[in-house]
């Protein structure tokens, strides 16, 4: 065996990455397959259930029936990424620049909701913003707010949980972006008399780009999935299309228009990814991430 | 004046940011004192180490944590493995269709959790139709190592890149065969990146909750008892299994970066 991949080199690699890339056809491949034929299926879970192309007219009924969770995914995601780019940006540029020695504890605080429960989170939030929780309470008795004044339940406390839940992802892409910059740029922008502001418009933004990009990604991807922060802040008026496909499986065992729902929502994100690596190259998605 | 305002501004935002990520985590330790009244532990009543003395009373909970650590310990071995060995190929090799392999490598990452859960969902409905094939602990497993593998090849090959090869040469020179090469210089080299990329997969197949609330059928992880007494009101001690966690998450973490600091 060894003999002979001394005398085939080029076979270790594809040896090497055989396992890997089997599971993943395995069971992220074929999986996604396997619900493209699920969403052309008719019938239930008692009667079992039937493969025909005639089924494709699942996709637009639940287009059309979910229309509003599909739109509201779309919103509340966008709306959760601009809040986190927004958020995200100068405390990456805090830790980049300005942190000194504390530039590791920093960054350990910024991945540290990570080592906690994702429930928990999103629970404790629901502790935080409770209606006469320690944040509104207080407001409230002192008549700075109406009493019937709410955060839960409201589409704010969707969007403020996504935010909360996905913050990490926009800050690290940023921060390591901004690291990679040469500085001597900046000083050579000061140099030829640019202000502070122009230099960080001219040379830091544009080259911090990537890590906005890779940012915005990461978080605009798992938020239009999300269902937990929906089921456990949010309610009724709140439901995504990530509630819908949830329940459309785990509830109503309806594979066919939670398969067509996901598979529409895997679609057009993995448009999203592809363009994006088209335009920016899939190592500079890695380097932000990585 | 001016750049004073803007720096000292930059730290105020600094410290409320941290303050906005690490409240959450002061939480759910806080409220793992609490003595509720009722179900609901939403509201400070009174402090207590009760349910800390009682930590297991909780029917179900102690079953949970066990079949949580169980899977993440399995996940974790197994993707570990896969994942190493193929980074090893993406870091070491050129060959054709490597930019593909990456991509593909990529795209679980690029996936929401929910597409990932329900389309093993469905093929594992579709394999056993009828009768469907049983959701447990193995279909579980299967899924952690499935979204465990990208995130492992990434970590390691992240560590991996700045690997100078010119060590495994000069092993080379001095005689040693390529298995004692892997073994004497390589391998102690990758090791602290392996380790990283182990330690994240465990913590996110210890947390998973998406992908496993679908592929788990009856089979409660830790997560999935969180979201099942989270209807009727989560008990402080599933607070204090949280914070167990957290802390061992933050030293094992810790004790990681103090030994390779030490090795540098």
């Amino acid at each position: 065996m060894i003999a002979f991949l001394r005398r085939r080199p080029g076979l270790l690699p594809l040896l090497l990455l055989a396992p890997a890339i089997a599971w993943l056809v395995a069971f992220y491949v074929y999986p996604a397959i396997q619900m493209l034929q699920a969403s052309l299926w008719s019938g239930t879970l008692e009667t079992g259930f039937v493969f025909s192309w005639a089924n494709a007219a699942t996709y637009p009924e639940a287009l059309g029936r979910y229309s509003d969770q599909f739109s509201r995914s779309i919103l509340y995601a966008a709306v959760s990424t601009v809040v986190c780019l927004a958020l995200a940006f100068p405390l990456a540029y805090t830790i980049a620049y300005r942190a000194g020695r504390w530039r590791t504890i920093l960054l350990f605080i910024v991945i540290a909701p990570f080592f906690t429960s994702f429930l928990l989170r999103v629970l404790a939030w629901k502790t935080v913003l409770g209606d006469d929780g320690f944040l509104l309470g207080p407001l409230k008795s002192i008549g700075v707010l109406p009493e019937e004044f709410r955060i839960l339940a409201t589409p704010i406390a969707v969007i403020f949980g996504i935010s909360y839940n996905f913050f990490p992802f926009m800050v690290l892409p940023i921060y390591v972006s901004l690291e990679k910059i040469d500085r001597r740029l900046v000083e050579a922008a000061k140099d030829l008399y640019a202000g502070p502001v122009r230099a960080f418009q001219r040379i830091t933004l544009p080259l911090a780009l990537p890590g906005v990009f890779a940012g915005s990604l990461l978080v605009f991807i798992p938020a239009m999935g999300d269902f937990v922060n929906a089921e456990l802040l949010g309610s009724v008026q709140t439901r995504l299309i990530g509630n819908v496909i949830q329940s459309r499986f785990l509830v109503n065992n309806d594979y066919p228009t939670a398969a067509a729902l996901s598979f529409m929502l895997m679609a057009g994100i993995l448009a999203a990814v592809f363009i994006y690596a088209r335009v920016l190259g899939t190592d500079e998605l890695e380097s932000g991430i990585g | 004046m001016l750049r004073w305002l803007g720096r000292n501004a930059l730290r105020a935002y600094t410290g409320l940011a941290l303050v906005y990520l690490l409240l959450p985590i002061f939480i759910v330790a806080i409220f793992s004192f609490n003595d509720p009244v009722g179900k609901t532990n939403y509201t400070w009543v009174g402090f207590t180490l009760d349910r800390w003395a009682n930590l297991f009373a909780i029917p179900g909970l102690l079953d949970s944590v066990i079949v949580s650590l169980r899977i993440a310990f399995i996940s974790t071995l197994a993707a570990t493995a896969l994942g190493t060995l193929a980074a090893l190929a993406l870091v070491r090799y050129q060959f054709r269709g490597r930019p593909a392999t990456s991509l593909f490598i990529f795209l679980p990452l690029a996936t929401p959790e929910i597409i990932l859960g329900a389309s093993l969902l469905t093929l594992f409905v579709a394999i056993g139709q009828p009768p469907f094939f049983p959701l447990n602990e193995f279909t579980i497993l299967i899924a952690h190592i499935t979204f465990n593998i990208s995130y492992v090849i990434v970590t390691v090959r992240a560590r991996l890149s700045g690997f100078d090869r010119r060590l495994e040469e000069a092993s080379a020179d001095l005689g040693a065969d390529g298995w004692q090469t892997f073994w004497r210089v390589t391998f102690p080299l990758i090791l602290p990146g392996i380790a990283a990329a182990g330690l994240l997969a465990f913590s996110l197949s210890i947390d998973d909750f998406v992908i496993t609330n679908f592929t788990a059928g009856r089979t409660t992880t830790f997560p999935m008892f969180v979201w099942g007494s989270a209807r009727v009101g989560v008990p402080p001690q599933v607070n204090a299994i949280g914070t167990i966690f957290f802390v061992v998450a933050v030293s094992a973490v810790a004790i990681g970066s103090f030994l390779q600091r030490r090795r540098a």
